[in-house]
């Protein structure tokens, strides 16, 4: 009974995991017909093309800054939806939002928030006086502030996801520990960062390693605020295997390109699925 | 016991600041769509005007111009279709195939399962290019048809990995009771178990739809004429002209499109959570 399921995947996923492999040592182009093997070719002209290693280098960058936000925002963030307060299921609302809304929609929300001329968030800086009138900060314009906005959006778009993974976990812990620890005399610091996370720690792996996954294979959120500009200085690895492989046509060079997201993609999967299998021994 | 209140006070403004700071960032591009909805043209491009509030009367004429005058409700509808049946293919073949997997005998199920699951982890960023030439292999390119074969090839994994969980947890007894009242295998399945799993089934549903109207990647890359368009892709693309972003109609449909997302999904999160969690949280 499971067959047609299993055969739905192996023709959608794993039919054309394996032709991006194929691909990427080929010659394929859109339109074409014939294939013809090429080797290594495609990769060292990869390797050789500057923009590629800027990719490389802006993906790891987004993936792990955004992370390292998500992971404190979260964790301060469970902490203080953890108890039942009045309220508190509109305040999950609010808070799920950026994550269950299509996160095109909310990208584009946020365009217009960092709009160059009408941005809010210029506006308040001006009447703070943190900015002149005529001299604000271009967010999406400027290589610096693109990378950096495009990191901050995507950590609103991920944190909710994982505060509830975390909350998740922080339910889960026994109430008597930290009461006991409580009663020992230990603050609530101390409680935190030797009872508390200790406790959490494969949770917090699972959250940050389903995070990493997310966040190192996704284009939606570059692509609607950047385009990987300026002078690609927020492309990632996905933006390029998009605008090489479909955009320009190279189906093979977009291929190869893609292909360098497998080994993180095996790494975190692995790290995961050893996480998730360990909370479960202990 | 002075210090001792005066700490519990403390501690109790300190939560209560840390969720509505954390609520007021994360909410704030959705309240930001709601303001700009509902804001004139000569309001919203006034730089001298407080953005925060309504300068002018409020208008009606963004919703007018969005239902009216653009494709944005077509979207909608081709969105609603495609999700429609792609929840009927999901339910097809993945509720037999997690009853299945659910009663293998052995660890096979088990392990079978995760690696359904493990299919779910596999990017589009990566299989894009691939299933692009699939598609026009098919005949299926331009075509919303190319998004309702191709999205079941990720809702698939992740609603067999949660019914799993649902049939597990009905107690095997019952079946076998079922079937020596001469009931056979199947009958026992669709009499009883889809029955006692209705729940289940129900968030599977509306999981598989939020993710088609999630989606991103996809469709931008398969649809390319605005009229075949999903609301997730027409909305920040085809709502653009060259370079003018028509910001009031933008941000109407963006709240339009968010809202009733959010608020399904939130219904049914905790199971979601659930699935990424199984294992690590006990």
């Amino acid at each position: 009974m499971f067959m047609p399921a299993i055969i739905y995947i192996v023709a959608l996923v794993g039919v054309p995991f394996l032709m991006a492999f194929v691909y990427s040592v080929g010659d394929v182009k859109v339109g074409s017909t014939g294939y013809h093997f090429v080797g290594a070719q495609n990769f060292i002209s990869i390797l050789h093309n500057p923009t590629f290693i800027r990719s490389l280098e802006n993906s790891f960058l987004f993936t792990i800054s955004s992370q390292i936000l998500v992971l404190i925002g979260a964790n301060i963030l469970a902490l203080a939806l953890k108890d039942a307060f009045p309220g508190r299921r509109f305040m999950r609302f609010l808070i799920l939002l950026p994550w269950v809304a299509p996160v095109s929609i909310g990208s584009i929300g946020w365009k217009w928030i960092l709009d160059s001329l009408y941005s809010v968030v210029n506006w308040v800086l001006v009447r703070m006086h943190l900015v002149k009138q005529f001299d604000t900060p271009v967010w999406l314009g400027e290589p610096k502030l693109a990378m950096m906005s495009v990191i901050l959006v995507h950590t609103w778009h991920m944190l909710p996801f994982a505060t509830v993974i975390l909350l998740a976990g922080l339910t889960a812990i026994p109430k008597d520990i930290p009461e006991a620890a409580a009663v020992d005399g230990a603050g609530f610091f101390r409680t935190l960062f030797q009872i508390t996370i200790p406790m959490m720690l494969p949770i917090i792996n699972v959250a940050v390693l389903f995070g990493a996954i997310f966040t190192f294979t996704d284009m939606t959120v570059i692509y609607i605020l950047t385009r990987g500009g300026p002078y690609d200085s927020t492309q990632v690895i996905p933006t390029l295997a998009f605008f090489a492989g479909i955009l320009g046509s190279d189906l093979a060079e977009g291929a190869a390109i893609s292909i360098f997201m497998v080994p993180l993609l095996v790494i975190a999967t692995y790290m995961a699925l050893r996480s998730a299998h360990r909370a479960e021994v202990t | 016991m002075a210090p001792r209140r005066a700490r519990t006070w403390i501690a109790a403004i300190t939560i209560w600041v840390v969720r509505v700071v954390f609520a007021v960032i994360l909410a704030f591009p959705f309240y930001w769509m709601l303001i700009t909805t509902f804001k004139r043209t000569s309001d919203l491009y006034n730089l001298k005007n407080n953005p925060f509030i309504f300068n002018e009367a409020p208008t009606l004429e963004h919703l007018r111009l969005l239902f009216h005058e653009t494709l944005f409700l077509r979207w909608v509808l081709n969105t609603a279709f495609a999700g429609t049946i792609v929840v009927i293919i999901t339910l097809l073949l993945a509720v037999p195939a997690a009853y299945a997997l659910a009663r293998l005998t052995g660890g096979w199920g088990a392990q079978l399962g995760i690696g359904v699951f493990l299919t779910y982890l596999i990017p589009p960023t990566l299989l894009f290019i691939p299933l692009s030439k699939i598609v026009a292999t098919l005949g299926l390119q331009d075509s919303l048809w190319s998004i309702i074969v191709v999205y079941p090839s990720f809702t698939i994994p992740f609603s067999t990995w949660l019914l799993m969980g649902f049939f597990k947890s009905i107690p095997k007894d019952l079946e076998d009771a079922a079937m020596v009242d001469g009931l056979s295998r199947w009958g026992a399945f669709v009499k009883l178990m889809i029955p006692m799993s209705t729940s289940g089934i129900l968030t599977v549903v509306i999981f598989a739809f939020t993710l088609v109207t999630q989606e991103f990647v996809y469709a931008l890359t398969f649809i390319s004429t605005a009229a075949h368009q999903t609301v997730g892709v027409g909305v920040p693309t085809f709502l653009v002209r060259g370079d003018v972003f028509y910001w009031g109609s933008l941000m109407a449909a963006c709240l339009i499109t968010s809202i009733p997302i959010g608020i399904l999904y939130n219904i049914f999160l905790d199971r979601f959570i659930e699935g990424f969690t199984v294992g690590a949280v006990k």
